[in-house]
């Protein structure tokens, strides 16, 4: 869709999602083209020919409603319907399928750090497969920023505190831009990178050609002992905190009542700030981790309790670069070539 | 009214009248101690008319940074700072005062048959706040400046940034007050001080579309005032509120700010709407068509403006399902909007219409505004706005309805009401002149933003990939011609306070209370309290519907 190379007028479209927003965008200049045309054309139609030196003496009308009615019910239809086809668009964008490669990202003034769950770590750099879900978890250390990928057309702000989601599925091998687009500061526009769509097996053998770190599981399971964590959560019974495996994904009941789920976010807020949700049938004596763990190691340990989920209702276990999957079904997506 | 109709109105035989607000008194301490609406609306311009420069001149820098892709004109931090800057004297020193303090204060009181507003020493009041805040924000640019961008999202502004967070904070929060004043001293003064015979529908839109303004102003001042307190208190003594470092929550920044800055943006471009409806129905001689339809459409903006704020957040971690209501409202808000462009529209047909100064400018005004909205419309569309958010595509939004709607409405109102508050005519050709520069200077400027953001270059970048460079210097290029667009009616109104023909009392012939007093009006207005009788722009009788 490059009109040259020097004007350009639509970036690339590089993931499956690219030509649904290219489609509304189209829709919506149209809708604009059209109104800024007839607005233009009533207003330089009615004052040239209705110019002083022509029509010395103006008509004086009143109103009219069912003008008026007019054009407030055909304007409203019109934005009903990009209302509901964004909207569509929108939750399409935001819900991540459930089978999706899983990616960590953590944003900090002035790059993005990349862990791949097999280990490979990366700075201002994203190795991706071509045709597969990619799920980013993503962290901020300090600011507010955002991960944005024209090229795929998907954005979504960094926060510090919590983890946000963006899924996307590349569909166009290439190099694109990666851009922080929340203003983060002096070298906000520094914070930028790219993203490298790869064939799957030039990405199995980058992912192969990474240093021997480990994955961010077994990272993580080091981490989980050396912190003392696996002392109470020995998985044991009358151990003295909760049995971890299998609890990522499910809810848990907590010791005032309410129920949550056990995503990502319930996970980081439990070792940073243990008190702030007791699971029922547990006492608060859990120390906080605040200020002890930095966000990628966060990110293991997080890893690390998903991975309990993994062996627990599997046995394959994660693989480097397979889809990890908290409710495995079957398999839809195109076979890992 | 009229019936015989001549070129041009204006004739040789006016005289200036021998004694005026502008004559009553020469001294300093008149003016600075005066109550008169008029002299305070007068300071008002003096004073903004400064901070449109100073942010010009930021804006200027902006530009020419990004005339080049590596960022080699100014260091990262003056860039950040430029463009900080640039955004909030535009907007709280410049843009939120501009038509309500100068052309609203001016006219309301004359519009209906008033002698002054109903507070006159919270006017004055009002501006030296103004002018205190002003002070504030200037001395906050000057000892350093601050680079958090103008909405100061935290933690960046509470925690990170080393740099003048507090005091441009104060500088806002001070004139935040001036700006309460001037909205409770109009919606009192609308309420109570109009003239016998002026019911709420003989109203001149005008007085409509500031009532609306004044309430958003009212009520909503008060929450940026708070938001910028705590963050003052984050960022002096940590106490956790938007920092989730301190136990905070940044999107609770998020939404406390844009609780009133989005309808900020509706103070700012309401007044000018109500300028349109003024100068479209003066010069083409006709009723205003649709007259409750505009009058309603303005409080509806004010109503539902204040419902619409989260689509600023649709990707900050907001629930899908919040998204999807502020989606919709902010959809329902573009209703009003278009219900008035097309009034305006319709209200030329069958007129009679002079193509004077203030006319190009509602034109422009029109065109310009209609785009604004429609380009509005691609960010309240929830799956396009996660594309478009964050990028230039915001920019040229946001300018083409700041300025090409609401500068353009302020330009558009002060030629149009220029020889009522000097008693001089602005020069007709170089004002015409100077409204094309400014509408071809705009579009070449912000055009190529639209498209810029569809391409993802990120808003407040200092350096950007070289393959955008080309729209780039088009942006940059129309920001030039667009400067001598402004700088030209500096030189040419000055001018005219000399040598500008005198006007008389009603050169446009038009219909206002305002045009039937002498130009400039005495100090009481009125020398008789005026008795309403019909509704506005009586431009002759009515001549059923279409």
């Amino acid at each position: 869709m490059m009109f040259s190379k020097y004007l350009p007028f639509f970036p690339d479209q590089a993931s499956t999602i690219a030509w649904q927003v290219d489609a509304l965008y189209l829709f919506l200049v149209a809708i604009t083209i059209f109104f800024t045309g007839l607005v233009a054309a009533m207003v330089l139609t009615f004052s040239i020919k209705y110019r002083k030196e022509k029509n010395p003496i103006a008509t004086q009308i009143e109103g009219s409603v069912p003008l008026e009615i007019m054009w407030s019910v055909i304007p409203l239809g019109i934005a009903m319907v990009i209302y509901v086809w964004a909207a569509i668009l929108y939750f399409n964008m935001e819900r991540a399928p459930k089978q999706a490669m899983e990616i960590y990202v953590v944003g900090k003034q002035w790059m993005w750090k990349v862990q791949h769950p097999s280990g490979p770590r990366e700075i201002n750099q994203l190795h991706i497969p071509v045709d597969q879900n990619v799920r980013l978890t993503m962290i901020s250390q300090d600011v507010l920023h955002s991960f944005s990928i024209p090229e795929f057309r998907v954005k979504h702000e960094v926060l510090p505190g919590r983890y946000t989601q963006l899924w996307f599925n590349a569909n166009k091998t290439g190099t694109y831009h990666l851009f922080c687009t929340q203003y983060c500061g002096t070298k906000h526009s520094g914070m930028i990178g790219e993203i490298i769509v790869m064939e799957p097996a030039m990405y199995q053998a980058w992912l192969s050609g990474g240093s021997g770190e480990g994955s961010l599981a077994s990272n993580g399971e080091k981490l989980f002992t050396s912190l003392g964590c696996v002392t109470c959560h020995s998985g044991q019974s009358g151990a003295r905190g909760p049995n971890l495996a299998g609890a990522f994904g499910n809810p848990v009941k907590l010791a005032d009542g309410r129920t949550v789920v056990a995503d990502e976010n319930y996970v980081r807020e439990s070792i940073l700030n243990p008190q702030a949700k007791i699971v029922a049938g547990f006492g608060p004596i859990m120390p906080t981790f605040t200020g002890q763990i930095n966000e990628e190691s966060l990110i293991q340990l997080v890893a690390y309790v998903k991975s309990l989920q993994a062996e627990k209702q599997t046995t394959t276990g994660a693989v480097a670069g397979s889809t990890t999957n908290p409710n495995p079904e079957p398999k839809q997506g195109k076979p890992t070539k | 009214m009229s019936t015989a109709v001549t070129d041009v109105v204006v004739t040789e035989t006016h005289v200036m009248p021998e004694e005026h607000y502008l004559n009553a008194d020469h001294s300093l301490k008149s003016w600075l101690l005066t109550q008169d609406h008029k002299r305070i609306a007068i300071l008002y311009m003096l004073t903004i008319t400064f901070f449109f420069f100073v942010g010009g001149i930021m804006a200027s820098l902006v530009r020419l940074e990004l005339l080049t892709p590596a960022g080699d004109l100014l260091e990262s931090d003056t860039y950040n700072k430029a463009f900080t800057m640039h955004g909030v004297m535009m907007i709280f020193f410049f843009l939120i005062p501009s038509v309500p303090a100068t052309l609203g204060n001016f006219l309301i009181p004359m519009m209906i048959g008033a002698k002054d507003l109903a507070f006159p020493k919270i006017n004055l009041l009002s501006w030296y706040i103004f002018v205190v805040g002003a002070c504030f924000g200037l001395a906050a640019m000057i000892t350093g400046g601050v680079d958090t961008g103008w909405t100061f999202y935290a933690p960046l502004s509470t925690t990170y940034s080393n740099t003048n967070v507090i005091l441009t904070a104060v500088g806002i929060l001070i004139a935040g007050f001036a700006s309460i004043f001037t909205g409770l001293n109009f919606i009192v003064t609308i309420h109570k001080m109009r003239a016998p015979g002026q019911t709420w529908f003989r109203l001149p839109l005008f007085v409509w579309a500031h009532y609306a303004a004044s309430i958003i102003m009212v009520l909503g001042t008060p929450v940026i005032a708070i938001t910028l307190i705590l963050v003052a208190l984050e960022r002096g003594f940590h106490i956790g509120i938007f920092d989730p470092r301190l136990g905070g929550d940044p999107i609770l920044f998020q939404h406390m700010f844009w609780f009133y800055s989005h309808p900020a943006v509706y103070i700012m471009i309401l007044p000018g709407m109500g300028v349109i409806s003024e100068v479209v129905t003066t010069f083409s001689h006709k009723r205003i068509f649709g007259y409750k339809a505009i009058a309603f459409s303005s409080v509806a903006i004010a109503v539902f403006g204040f419902l619409v704020w989260a689509h600023h957040m649709f990707i900050a971690g907001i629930s899908m399902y919040a998204a999807l209501i502020f989606s919709l409202i902010s959809f329902l808000v573009a209703i009003p909007s278009a219900i008035k462009v097309f009034n305006w529209s319709a209200t030329l047909y069958k007129g009679s219409v002079r193509w004077n100064t203030p006319m190009l400018y509602a034109f422009g005004f029109i065109g310009l505004f209609t785009i604004g909205g429609l380009t509005g419309l691609f960010l309240a569309a929830l799956g396009l706005d996660v594309h478009l958010t964050e990028t230039y595509f915001i920019v040229a939004h946001f300018h083409y309805v700041m300025v090409g709607g609401m500068v353009l409405a302020y330009l558009c109102g002060i030629h149009h009401w220029w020889p009522k508050m000097t008693g001089r005519l602005y020069p007709e050709l170089p004002a015409k002149l100077s409204a094309l520069l400014v509408f071809v200077g705009f579009n070449l400027t912000f055009m190529p933003q639209f498209i810029l953001g569809y391409l993802g270059m990120p808003r407040r970048y200092h350096s950007y990939p070289p393959e955008w460079q080309v729209l780039n210097v088009l942006s940059t290029a129309g920001a030039s011609i667009l400067a001598i667009g402004f700088l030209l009616p500096m030189l040419y109104l000055v001018w005219s306070l000399k040598y500008g023909q005198v006007a008389g009392p009603n050169p446009w012939e038009s219909t206002g209370l305002e045009w039937e007093t002498s130009s400039p009006p005495p100090s009481h207005n009125f020398h008789e309290t005026p008795v309403v009788t019909s509704e506005p722009y009586n431009y002759g009788e009515k001549e059923g519907e279409v």
